[in-house]
């Protein structure tokens, strides 16, 4: 559905983005992620046909975005940043005439507009002047807007930015649904959101892909996928050394706290040495008051990933 | 065709939609009212070889107002899009450059067009009360009307070509004010400097509105003219489509 092939965007001396290849196949809901600047804005506005790159391609749907841009933008549904709109506009007023604009007309154009101001529920604001909305209600008209044509592919830029949790999880949940008819690319900030909803993420740091994967083999793939913490008394002898040969374990980190031995372990993705740790603190008579996992997320993937060696 | 006609029916709407529309109405009438008003009592006052027509056009402060009433109109046509970031909405819908640039000129002009409408109202009440033919005839309507709206399309395109270039209204309102004047000041150069060559002189005359309207105002319609101002919108257009493209892509 998308394909971009080494897609470089150079400003007036910054390289914006570097040398971008991915796709993404019909069907898909991928995240798009990176720190702000990395170049997601970027790279949505060149496959959105508003600025051309400075060389390598891009096509959607089969049509190259800047050479077939009027046919790449009829399979386009897209929300900008902060979703600009016309304040001085009704919401319905708007979408017929966004609707114009997309080559929608007559009884198509009211079936339409009336579908989406129900998937988007803006029945209830639909005579409201535009300026006069909510951020929620404002996120919404923007994405019935991009939903107007029915396009294959949907791609909004940070859609849940600036919205209360409650608001996030409409639009999570309005996302999740279209998902099942769409092709979606979307960024987004909140790391919780897209282990929920997308089934692939590419993350981007200063205009390079970093990794580009499910968030499962992500997260796995990474260097510290997740820890294990024990709590325990120990004696004078505390283990340290046994404890860093078992299998999986790749680092051991102590301390103390109110007579009690804390280890931080870090493991391998693959093994989870809790049941040999259980047995190496029976066998030494320890107290053991936690043994527990933490599990690597995505955000500990997109930390290492963008922060890199500045830690 | 639907999708510029769309464009340009938002373009028309926005202007009735900003307050800014309803002060230079108010502004303008009161102006040209003010003109009718000396107009008729400059006629009244004795025999004279002018028409109302020509005394309504050619004083200062018409031409005063003429010049102001630019600025408010076209300072936010692509001004506004980009500071509020709807030029990215817009521009990824399938619709073309040009088809924008054009609303947005049309939007204007039509704006325009509609600012005059009133000052058509005087005339008919001039000829109802003096019940003077000689003193308007319709070749000097004609005439007057269609200077009007082709110094109009003129200044409108430089407008727009302002308010492309930044996404800050008043900057925009200067420029376009700037370049206006600098026209029409163009115009009157022969009348300040005596001892300018006579090419130069001749040269001033062409694109003098001013003169034109003098023409015009009279009945005479001078083919010239159109050439004029025809060329001279069309290359300020050009301008702007070049530069509303050039600015987009580099943002």
């Amino acid at each position: 559905m998308i394909k971009v092939e080494n897609l470089t965007k150079r400003y007036a001396g910054v390289t914006a983005i570097h040398d971008l290849n991915f796709h993404v196949e019909k069907g898909e809901i991928v995240g798009f992620l990176g720190p702000n600047g990395a170049g997601k804005s970027t790279t949505m506005r060149i496959l959105s046909s508003y600025m051309p790159a400075t060389s390598g391609r891009a096509s959607i749907a089969g049509f190259d975005v800047f050479s077939q841009s009027m046919q790449a933008r009829q399979h386009l549904g897209y929300m900008p940043e902060n979703v600009p709109l016309y304040p001085d506009m009704r919401v319905t007023e708007y979408l017929n005439y966004r609707a114009t604009l997309k080559e929608i007309t007559g009884t198509r154009q009211r079936e339409r507009v009336g579908d989406v101001k129900e998937l988007c529920a803006l029945k209830e604001v639909e005579n409201r002047i535009i300026g006069t909305l909510s951020k929620g209600y404002r996120q919404r008209v923007g994405l019935a807007d991009a939903l107007l044509h029915s396009p294959d592919l949907l791609i909004l830029d940070e859609p849940t930015i600036g919205l209360d949790p409650n608001q996030i999880r409409q639009v999570r949940d309005l996302i999740r649904n279209l998902g099942r008819h769409h092709t979606i690319l979307l960024s987004t900030h909140i790391l919780p959101e897209v282990e929920m909803t997308c089934s692939r993420v590419v993350i981007i740091n200063r205009g390079k892909i970093e990794a580009a994967d499910t968030p499962e083999n992500l997260v796995n793939a990474m260097r510290a996928a997740g820890g294990i913490r024990l709590e325990a008394k120990v004696g004078m002898d505390n283990g340290v050394e046994e404890i860093g040969k078992l299998p999986g374990v790749k680092e051991v980190a102590m301390e103390t706290e109110d007579g009690w031995t804390i280890f931080t372990l870090r493991t391998d993705s693959r093994t989870d040495p809790r049941e040999a740790l259980w047995r190496l603190a029976t066998d030494r008579r320890w107290t053991v008051r936690e043994l527990s996992r933490r599990r690597a997320t995505l955000e500990d993937v997109f930390v290492e990933l963008t922060l890199g060696d500045e830690v | 065709m639907t999708k510029f006609l769309t464009l340009l029916s938002r373009e028309v709407k926005s202007c009735f939609y900003s307050p800014i529309a309803y002060v230079v109405l108010c502004f303008f009438l009161g102006l040209t009212g003010l003109c009718f008003y000396s107009g008729v009592g400059f006629l009244s006052r004795g025999a004279t070889e002018r028409t109302i027509v020509e005394a309504f056009f050619d004083s200062i402060p018409f031409w005063i107002g003429f010049i102001l009433i630019f600025p408010p109109i076209t300072m936010r046509v692509f001004s506004e899009e980009f500071k509020m970031g709807t030029i990215e909405t817009l521009m990824t819908a399938p619709v073309r450059d040009w088809q924008v640039v054009l609303a947005k000129f049309g939007g204007a002009l039509v704006f325009y067009m509609v600012l005059w409408l009133p000052t058509l109202l005087y005339f008919v009440i001039f000829q109802q009360v003096a019940k003077a033919d000689a003193a308007s005839a319709a070749g000097a309507y004609w005439g007057s009307y269609l200077e009007l709206l082709m110094a109009g399309m003129l200044f409108i395109s430089v407008g727009c070509f302002a308010s492309a270039l930044t996404q800050n209204q008043m900057v925009a309102a200067v420029i376009s004010f700037c370049v206006i004047t600098f026209f029409f000041l163009g115009g009157l150069l022969s009348f300040f400097t005596p001892n300018i060559s006579p090419e130069f002189r001749m040269f001033a005359s062409y694109c003098s509105v001013l003169e034109h309207m003098g023409e015009f105002s009279k009945g005479m319609i001078d083919s010239r003219r159109f050439v004029f101002y025809g060329s001279g919108t069309a290359l300020m257009l050009l301008l702007t489509h070049q530069v509303f493209q050039f600015r987009r892509w580099k943002a």
